[in-house]
């Protein structure tokens, strides 16, 4: 099984994107090409599946290691562990969905088509690479097709928000840049395989983990960089926003991750830090929200106090928290990308998103406003879906860290669920229920496309919520492996 | 013996017959300008890969003009640079009725650097420098009926003048206190004495001049608006290339006694670069002077990766300089087609750009992203390469302050896409008739721009010829 296939795949459907005229071509390759990723995934997924049950219990499966730049000892290393493949079949859920739901974009639409594509390619290099080169190499891909997708199809003060986000995120990744310097000149390598192995100086590593650690937490909307979050999303075309949130937000908690199992010591030093920054995000960003009137808005801050979570979890640093970082990445993306869908269907109908005016859509559209609903239980933590089986993961991890402040940070943490709820059912309740005004009242409902695009989605977010042992089972053993590494490095030092 | 000097001088010989040919062909009788455009382009693609053809090491001249690989290799960069340049300027030149002169001084001037590049010897290494000023102030001065044009070739002249004389003051200094001029024999009596340190400075001062290194940066934006677009992209490339090349091997072969001065020589001037190139960049409307301000903002990076000091620091020199020939030229060939078929040179002007001409668009959209250093563009890897260079020395502070300036950059480039993808405009510029040609070099700068990234044979084979401390 080659990996490269995952970039390959993007980067032929995006070539086939270019040389494809009109709209109904290109959609069809869009689709087809995203079809294929997923069917790629999921294969992936087998194989994986079947070696690890055939008892092979290597870190990273499907590891393939080539020179690239020999003089620099740059070498094109990938391989995957269940972390990686949980992000992968993520985002080849998010491309179709997204893909789905563009499907009447008529402005320009091959260069959208093909910035879209090229978006994923990046997401799929960065989940593969277990070399830190190629890994910054993909984070940055990912960045300029936002920024041109934001800035030409966007919506509202689409230039600046654009620009906002490009330099920010450019930003976190000079710091990321710096940190991986540093790591190279302390261990003459950029891989990661080999740096876990040899371990960094406690010294060096606690220099440099902050550059790096915060660098990929721009991406993730750490406080205090979570400035580019609202306003990207709430400019960014449906499709877009779906990407940013469900895909991009995740190269940051994935980044940050790997950067806390690479540089262990430092990470138990400054997970004060990452847990108190990661607490203010998530209250922050829940009473945001509440202050919201613009759906998309709602949804990015929202976003915010999620992602909050994956650094909590992260920042806790044990088995459980680290598992349930991820399920929160995984059940974030699905929800938010659902939500992000679910409020394009809405204003492509109705042309506007301020909360209040709308009202009763449940009366003209029964369909799109069930996805707002499902969306929105899953955002506030329902039971049965995959919102609730994170966050619940993800506390009963930082439970486990019995230290007074951390307890306080946990409790917060936990109380700012109570916010979410207030502010998903005040906006579903005026939204959603109630009388419907005229000109609303003959609005039509999902088309298959958008309808295909949610129940994709929704699917997504019931096997988690319901069936939590199967990402579990796939995810478990790589944490596992991780704090484990951890525990072996403070044993050493 | 004798075939020695043919193959050891051949990419220089190769010039001159080309000038003399010119010269011929000039005072016979009048011919239509394609044709002699087509002659030049085809000749110098001879003269390109003359350059290829075999690497020689050696000396002539009692050491006064060495060659090796690395520096056959500097040549043939530049050679290709000058190919591209004449390519676009193709729909400039075919109108213009000096069409020959042109090339007789831009070729002349690269001959010039072409000594310079391979002079063993401080006098020899004068001679090219001034072989090659000179007739760029002419070529500045080209567009006869403008005004700007002669104003930037009277501020070329003076400054070089001044920078020269500058250098010409810290090389006989430093005759005075070594007795050589003789590149091999200077090293032994380099000793740090104050007089020695002074020359030294000069001499940096004039190569800052030369490279428009902030603070002596100041003729630099002047000269780029007035002069032609094809002087411009000489002046930002070939001779900065040039330049540069020259100053490594001065630093990294001949001072290096006195290394850790011109480290922090070096890293002070790159700061000051950096910064003040991306903030003058923020503000221009002329892209001309946009190009100029960011093209200072370069040089800085590039002094980054050689204050590395080691092998990586000249090979990622001399791979930056092939990537920014690429995408520095892809700039420069949309800025000059517009130029000479619109007359338009200002930002404002590109708004809306994409909705008439996509495929210019895209050209200029990528070759941006290249100087700002943005995967998957070949931008990335240089500039990646030179900071890492640099970060060899573990100057992270210095680090940390050039890749937030990335992020200063990023945003005046984007600011350019921004203007040509995003901006609403009701009389955007019209759709282009580009020539065949000027379309060719475009082609071939953004093939380079993203071949030359990701082949890392490249960089390595550079990387086999190029020298540490």
């Amino acid at each position: 099984m080659n990996l490269t296939l995952l970039i390959l795949l993007p980067l032929l459907t995006a070539v086939l994107i270019l040389l494809a005229k009109g709209l109904q071509q290109i959609r069809v390759i869009g689709l087809i090409g995203a079809l294929a990723q997923l069917g790629l995934a999921g294969w992936l997924l087998k194989r994986f599946l079947d070696q690890r049950a055939a008892g092979n219990t290597a870190a990273h499966l499907f590891e393939s290691n080539q020179t690239w730049f020999k003089a620099l000892n740059i070498n094109y290393h990938i391989g995957i562990d269940g972390i990686s493949l949980a992000m992968i079949l993520l985002t080849s859920v998010i491309v179709i969905a997204g893909i789905l739901v563009s499907w009447s974009m008529d402005k320009l639409s091959k260069e959208y088509f093909f910035l879209l594509v090229l978006l994923s390619m990046g997401a799929y290099g960065f989940f593969i690479s277990l070399d830190l080169f190629t890994l910054f190499f993909f984070l940055e891909v990912a960045v300029i097709p936002k920024f041109l997708l934001i800035g030409i199809w966007g919506s509202g003060d689409k230039t600046k928000s654009a620009m906002k986000l490009a330099l920010m995120l450019m930003g976190g990744s000079a710091l990321v840049m710096v940190g991986l310097f540093g790591i190279y000149y302390n261990t003459h390598t950029f891989d990661m395989v080999q740096i876990t192995q040899q371990g960094i100086p406690v010294g060096v590593q606690k220099f440099f983990f902050p550059f790096a650690f915060l660098g990929f937490g721009v991406f993730a909307a750490l406080f205090p960089f979570h400035t580019w979050v609202p306003d990207g999303h709430a400019s960014a075309p449906t499709a877009a926003s779906m990407f940013l949130a469900g895909i991009s937000m995740k190269l940051g908690g994935y980044g940050c991750l790997r950067i806390a199992a690479l540089m262990p010591d430092a990470a138990h030093t400054y997970s004060w830090i990452i847990i108190l920054l990661a607490t203010i995000a998530i209250i922050y960003g829940a009473f945001a929200t509440m202050m919201q009137t613009d759906l998309k808005y709602i949804n990015a801050y929202s976003s915010i106090s999620h992602c909050g979570f994956v650094i909590l979890g992260i920042g806790m640093l044990n088995k459980t928290s680290l598992n349930g970082a991820v399920i929160q990445m995984v059940s974030h993306g699905l929800m938010t990308a659902l939500f992000f869908a679910a409020i394009g269907m809405i204003y492509s109908r109705t042309h506007t998103r301020m909360v209040a005016q709308l009202g009763g859509l449940l009366k003209a559209m029964p369909f799109i406003s069930t996805v707002f609903v499902i969306a929105g239980l899953c955002s506030l933590g329902l039971p049965g879906f995959s919102g609730f089986v994170a966050e619940m993961t993800v506390f009963m991890g930082s439970w486990q860290n019995p230290e007074g402040a951390y307890r306080i940070a946990t409790i917060l943490s936990g109380a700012s669920i109570v916010v979410t709820a207030v502010y998903i059912l005040r906006a579903t309740g005026r939204a959603i229920m109630g009388p419907i005004s005229n000109e609303h009242a003959l609005l039509s409902d999902a088309t298959w496309n958008e309808k295909l695009a949610a129940v994709l989605l929704i699917t997504g977010i019931l096997i988690i919520g319901l069936a939590p042992f199967l990402i579990n089972h796939l995810i478990i053993p790589s944490t596992d492996a991780i704090v484990l590494q951890m525990g072996k490095v403070n044993l050493l030092k | 013996m004798t075939y020695n000097i043919f193959i050891q001088l051949r990419q220089e010989l190769v010039l001159t017959v080309l000038i003399f040919v010119l010269l011929f062909i000039k005072l016979g009788k009048d011919r239509s300008n394609e044709s002699i455009l087509n002659f030049i382009n085809v000749a110098l693609l001879i003269n390109l890969a003359a350059g290829f053809c075999c690497q020689e090491t050696g000396e002539l001249f009692n050491g006064m003009f060495t060659t090796n690989a690395l520096i056959v290799f500097e040549k043939d960069l530049l050679n290709l640079a000058i190919l591209i340049i004449s390519m676009q300027s193709y729909a400039w030149l075919k109108e213009n009725k000096n069409v020959i002169e042109f090339y007789l001084l831009t070729l002349t001037s690269l001959l010039g650097m072409f000594f310079m590049i391979s002079s063993g010897n401080l006098l020899m290494f004068y001679l090219g420098l001034e072989m090659s000023t000179i007739p760029l102030a002419a070529a500045a001065n080209f567009d006869l009926t403008k005004r700007k044009s002669s104003e930037a070739a009277m501020k070329l002249i003076l400054s070089s003048a001044f920078s020269s004389a500058i250098l010409l003051l810290g090389i006989s200094f430093l005759y005075g206190t070594s007795g050589t001029l003789t590149f091999s024999i200077l090293t032994a009596h380099i000793n740090g004495n104050p007089l020695q340190m002074f020359a030294f400075i000069l001499l940096i001062s004039g190569f800052a001049f030369k490279i428009s290194a902030v603070p002596f940066h100041l003729w630099t934006a002047d000269v780029y608006e007035g002069a032609p677009v094809a002087v411009t992209s000489f002046l930002s490339v070939i001779s900065k290339g040039a330049v540069l090349f020259t100053l490594v091997n001065l630093l990294y072969k001949v001072f290096t006694p006195i290394a850790s001065t011109w480290y922090l020589v070096l890293i002070v001037l790159a700061a000051a670069t950096i910064l003040i190139g991306n903030l003058f960049a923020i503000r221009q409307d002329n892209f001309k002077r946009f190009l100029a301000f960011s093209s200072i903002a370069q040089v800085g990076f590039i002094l980054i990766g050689i204050s590395g000091s080691s092998q990586i620091g000249s090979a990622s020199l001399v791979y930056f300089i092939l990537i920014y020939i690429f995408s520095n030229l892809a700039a420069f060939g949309v800025v000059s087609v517009v130029s000479a078929l619109t007359g338009k040179e200002n930002i404002s002007d590109f708004k809306g750009f994409y909705k008439t001409n996509p495929m210019l668009s895209w050209v200029l959209t990528i070759a941006l992203f290249s100087l700002a250093g943005v995967p998957p563009t070949a931008g990335f890897f240089g500039k990646l390469f030179l900071m890492m260079a640099g970060a060899a020395k573990g100057n992270y502070a210095l680090i940390t302050f050039a890749a937030l300036n990335m992020v200063i950059s990023f945003y005046y480039y984007l600011r350019v896409v921004k203007a040509v993808f995003m901006d609403e405009n009701a009389t955007p510029i019209d759709k282009l008739q580009v020539p065949n040609v000027s379309k060719m070099a475009m082609y071939i700068c953004v093939a380079g721009i993203i071949v030359t990234g990701f082949a890392s044979v490249v960089y390595d084979y550079i990387y086999s010829i190029s020298i540490g401390l």
